[in-house]
């Protein structure tokens, strides 16, 4: 492991490996030990936190990382403690081990940034383990203190702390299972590493070990009970065991000195393990130093005649049996680590196919007008499959929710105790599923979401108990599905948001006309808009204006929405809707005049054809359109777009009724609807500069490009796309009807076209 | 529908026809656009593909023709002769998208046909003579002679650079 035989490179990316394994492991970590706030840890769940600080410390122990290391090193030794239940799961320890995880994870970023925390970063917490250590050791005196300099050698060689040099005996019954040789390791190194540690006794029973004709060859048959004097800690033992634990069975159990004696050891064993053979026992055989093939007096009757041969074979040709096992054992590995490039390259040729397989189905159809049966019959079952394959492949991209939900945890102890304040945070539905990209676009938002919720929402505990609530706070995360999309909420039980406080202070800014009358749902969005802050100081925390207009802006990248609904004195509870993937849409296909585009569907209310009365122009610009007494402004995306031979007339046309961000409502009008489909988002950008009023673009089943629409760029174009004239005057494309239109409509922000008309490129 | 040529790139340049002799060479493509001839970098080229129909994007300049599908990626195309001020070329299926590649964007040149393969020493490029008040003339990057006629080369990055716009638009949304 060490770094001489590799050059640079490579330790840097043995480095890269490591930090990712430990963004996972950390992750785990902080799950389970927010799991242990709640409830009493299994032993399971402890070996899982075990294994991942672990793990943490011999990585950090192979790079160098003495800081880290020391660190790990303090916790795996109380978290060992307490795999051998000398340490009570008090609330005070699940205290210790959450913020001890905390250190871990900011000492591993520091590693990772190389930053320097400073020496006595996380000392605190140190001296907390110690001293519960020291209270344990008090008690136990068996077990070795650990306290030290251990740490500065490589951590699996086991670290050589000045122990008081009890010797120990340990019985270690070792039962190798068919996917411990696939995993490449050898039963035979295990013992020689524990020999190694102390002196080994060993004794290899047969009695799984079938008849010759039955054996499978590279199935384990042996197991091993193994006496071990040794001066070392148990946590040494266990060690040696370590990456094969899960491939075998193992039972470590300490015995006192004045317990054991050699020659009734193994009696000792034997009795422990009901199903060995219990008569005939030499106590003398098990002085062997090495692996030892067991003698014919040992085996269980059932053992064929022939065993003693077979026993020496298999023990010979076990370490050998490597390669695979009877599948019927094996387990397997069950997930792989992917590069993400490597998917995104299959989405997008899997991608490709459904368009390629769709232009292929429709062209043969038009040629041979849909009556050979057989033709529709393949193309059929080609787009099922290929629309399998695209679901499978799309699957693949999909993750729990849980790898920011745990981020969340200790956010909100830090900026809770910041604050003073006491907050519980609750999450519901981590297990949601949602695509990589998604999630990553996620954690900012949520994170934005969750501090202002402590900040602004919870109140101190003093006011709490005042207003007659617990003194601690909550904020409940959930995620769940609904349709294809992605539900995320968060809710706290603080104050709520105060309406009276909000509207003054929008007044105040400007934001609201004076005497304007706002609903309560429009007061609530007024913490959407840009450079609002309640907070009543600016703190460190949040407040300084760039809030939920930010958390909305990336909501809405992501083609989601976002509300709040509040109740004062009683909490706030923000809902995101997001879609499950970025790279698919549900869309709605219209035709503006020549074009076709595609309108989001999540965003369309509804359409209908206006009457005449419908319709309204209003005096210095703008056009609204009545439904049901409700006004709501008319877009013509023929206008902004210059589409030539669209409709005008929307009395002819059909007005699509959207929804916008902010929970208004816009129409555009458009020729037709053709349809609802699903298409691959592919962005425009990639290639060219972004384009006013459009989102991305698809490829229909014809191989064309259709557009999308983005409903709030088109809300927030210029009426009139004429104050952008074409370069060269002959070619003007519009319709003529367009002139005379755009006069009536005139733009209402004349000042602020010119940038927005930016020809792109050239 | 997609009768794509395949750049011819691959069988010139693995050859290395140039390096047998001294100098520097450089390859080009040339191509029509109306009666006139131009050259760009071979180097920029990714492909020739048939004329297919666009999807205009709304807003822009005439010679933006809009967006073609090329084989899943959107590709944005644009009218060289429009731009050059000859007026909208009227396409026909004979007409020709060059797929290039310009400061690492993928976009599509509209030309008549594409003529040649030029090999050209550096110094049988002339500069271009300096002609006021003709903005035109930045994209010019030079001018060789080829069997008598004149050939002009273009700088795509100067024809179409796109950090600045690109900046405004963003301003602008």
């Amino acid at each position: 492991m060490t770094g001489s035989s590799f050059n640079a490179d490579d330790l840097a990316q043995f480095k890269q490996t490591f930090f990712d394994e430990c963004a996972e492991l950390l992750a785990d970590l902080e799950e389970r030990l927010a799991a242990m706030q709640e409830e009493t840890a299994d032993s399971e769940a402890l070996n899982a936190i075990f294994r991942a600080v672990h793990s943490i410390k011999a990585g950090a122990g192979a790079f160098g990382f003495t800081q880290l290391v020391q660190f790990a090193h303090r916790f795996e030794a109380l978290l060992d403690r307490m795999r051998d239940g000398l340490v009570e799961q008090s609330e005070r320890v699940a205290d210790i081990l959450v913020r001890a995880g905390d250190i871990l994870a900011c000492l591993v970023e520091a590693s990772q940034s190389e930053q320097d925390l400073g020496e006595n970063y996380g000392s605190e917490v140190c001296d907390e383990i110690d001293l519960l250590l020291a209270e344990i050791d008090g008690l136990e005196s068996v077990l070795t203190s650990d306290e030290g300099n251990s740490v500065d050698t490589v951590v699996s060689e086991g670290p050589q702390e000045d122990q008081k040099n009890t010797v120990c005996t340990f019985l270690i019954e070792f039962a190798p299972k068919a996917e411990l040789f696939r995993h490449a390791n050898e039963p035979l190194f295990l013992i020689r590493e524990l020999q190694g540690l102390g002196q080994v006794e060993t004794e290899c029973s047969l009695e799984r070990l079938p008849a010759l004709g039955s054996m499978e060859p590279e199935d384990a048959y042996l197991s091993w009970n193994l006496t071990l004097t040794t001066d070392k800690p148990e946590e040494d033992v266990r060690e040696v065991f370590e990456f094969v634990e899960d491939d075998c069975d193992l039972k470590i159990s300490a015995v006192q000195p004045e317990d054991v004696t050699h020659g009734s050891l193994s009696f000792h064993i034997l009795d422990d393990v009901p199903e060995t053979g219990d008569e005939d026992k030499s106590p003398g055989e098990s002085d062997a130093e090495v692996l030892v093939a067991a003698k014919p007096a040992t085996e269980p009757a059932a053992v064929v005649a022939n065993v003693p041969v077979n026993a020496q074979k298999t023990s010979a040709a076990a370490p050998k049996a490597k390669a695979t096992a009877t599948p019927a054992q094996s387990t397997g590995v069950s997930s792989i680590r992917v590069d993400l490039d490597r998917v995104d390259r299959l989405v997008n040729v899997v991608g490709e196919l459904v368009i390629a397989q769709s232009m292929q189905a429709q062209e043969t159809e038009d040629r041979q007008g849909g009556h050979d049966f057989l033709i529709n019959q393949a193309n059929e079952d080609m787009s099922r499959i290929v629309r399998e394959i695209q679901e499978c492949v799309m699957a693949i991209r999909m993750q729990p929710v849980k790898s920011v939900f745990s981020r969340m945890p200790r956010l909100v102890r830090e900026v809770s105790s910041k604050l003073n304040k006491q907050v519980r945070l609750l999450t519901e539905g981590e297990q949601t599923e949602v695509d990589k990209t998604v999630i990553e676009e996620l954690a900012d938002p949520l994170t934005h979401m969750i501090r202002n919720a402590i900040d602004h929402g919870i109140e101190s505990p003093e006011e709490r108990e005042g207003a007659g609530k617990k003194a601690a706070g909550a904020i409940k995360l959930l995620a769940r599905h609904a349709g294809g999309n992605i539900i995320i909420q968060v809710i706290d039980n603080g104050s709520g948001i105060n309406k009276d406080a909000l509207l003054k202070k929008a007044i105040s800014k400007g934001i609201v006309a004076e005497d304007a009358k706002l609903s309560d749902e429009e007061i609530e969005e007024l913490i959407f808009a840009p450079g609002f802050s309640t907070a009543q100081a600016v703190t460190d925390v949040s407040g300084r204006g760039v809030g939920m207009d930010v958390v909305r802006r990336n909501i809405n990248k992501l083609g989601g929405r976002i509300s709040v609904q509040s109740v004062q004195g009683k909490g706030t509870c923000f809902t995101l809707t997001i879609p499950l993937s970025l790279a698919v849409l549900d869309g709605m296909l219209v035709a503006i005049g020549s074009e076709k585009y595609i309108l989001p569907l999540a965003s369309i209310v509804e359409s209908f054809r206006p009457l005449d009365e419908q319709l309204r122009a209003l005096a210095g610009g703008g056009e609204v359109v009545s439904m049901r007494g409700e006004y709501i402004r008319l877009i013509r995306a023929h206008h902004l777009f210059n589409v030539p031979g669209a409709v005008t007339d929307p009395c002819q046309g059909l007005v699509v009724v959207t929804e916008t961000a902010n929970g208004g409502k816009v129409g555009l009008l458009v020729d037709e609807l053709i349809g609802q489909q699903q298409v691959v988002i592919k962005s425009i950008q990639e290639n060219f500069d972004p384009v006013l009023g459009v989102s991305g673009a698809t490829i229909l089943g014809n191989g064309r490009v259709a557009l999308i629409l983005d409903i709030e760029q088109l809300k927030s174009m210029p009426v009139s796309a004429d104050t952008w004239k074409p370069s060269s005057p002959e070619q003007s494309e519009a319709s003529p009807a367009n002139g005379d239109e755009a006069q009536i409509i005139a733009p209402e922000k004349m000042t602020d076209t010119e940038g927005m008309q930016v020809p792109a490129t050239v | 529908m997609n009768d794509h040529v395949e750049s011819p790139e691959q069988e010139e340049i693995s050859g290395e026809p140039s390096s047998a002799q001294n100098g520097n060479f450089h390859q080009f493509i040339s191509f029509k656009v109306g009666n006139e001839e131009f050259a760009i970098d071979i180097m920029a080229v990714r492909e020739i593909k048939g004329w297919t129909e666009t999807a205009p994007l709304p807003n822009q300049p005439d010679y933006n023709l809009g967006v073609l599908n090329l084989r899943g990626t959107i590709v944005p195309t644009f009218d060289l002769g429009c731009r050059f001020g000859m007026g909208r070329t009227e396409t026909t299926p004979y007409h020709v998208f060059i797929i290039a590649t310009v400061q690492e964007r993928t976009i599509g040149l509209l030309v008549d046909a594409v003529s040649d393969i030029l090999t050209v020493n550096d110094d049988q490029i002339r500069p271009v003579p300096d002609m006021e008040r003709m903005t035109a003339a930045e994209f010019l990057s030079g001018i060789i002679t080829v069997e008598e006629s004149m050939v002009v080369l273009l700088s795509l990055e100067k024809l179409f650079h796109t950090g600045d716009l690109a900046n405004a638009a963003e301003i602008a949304a």
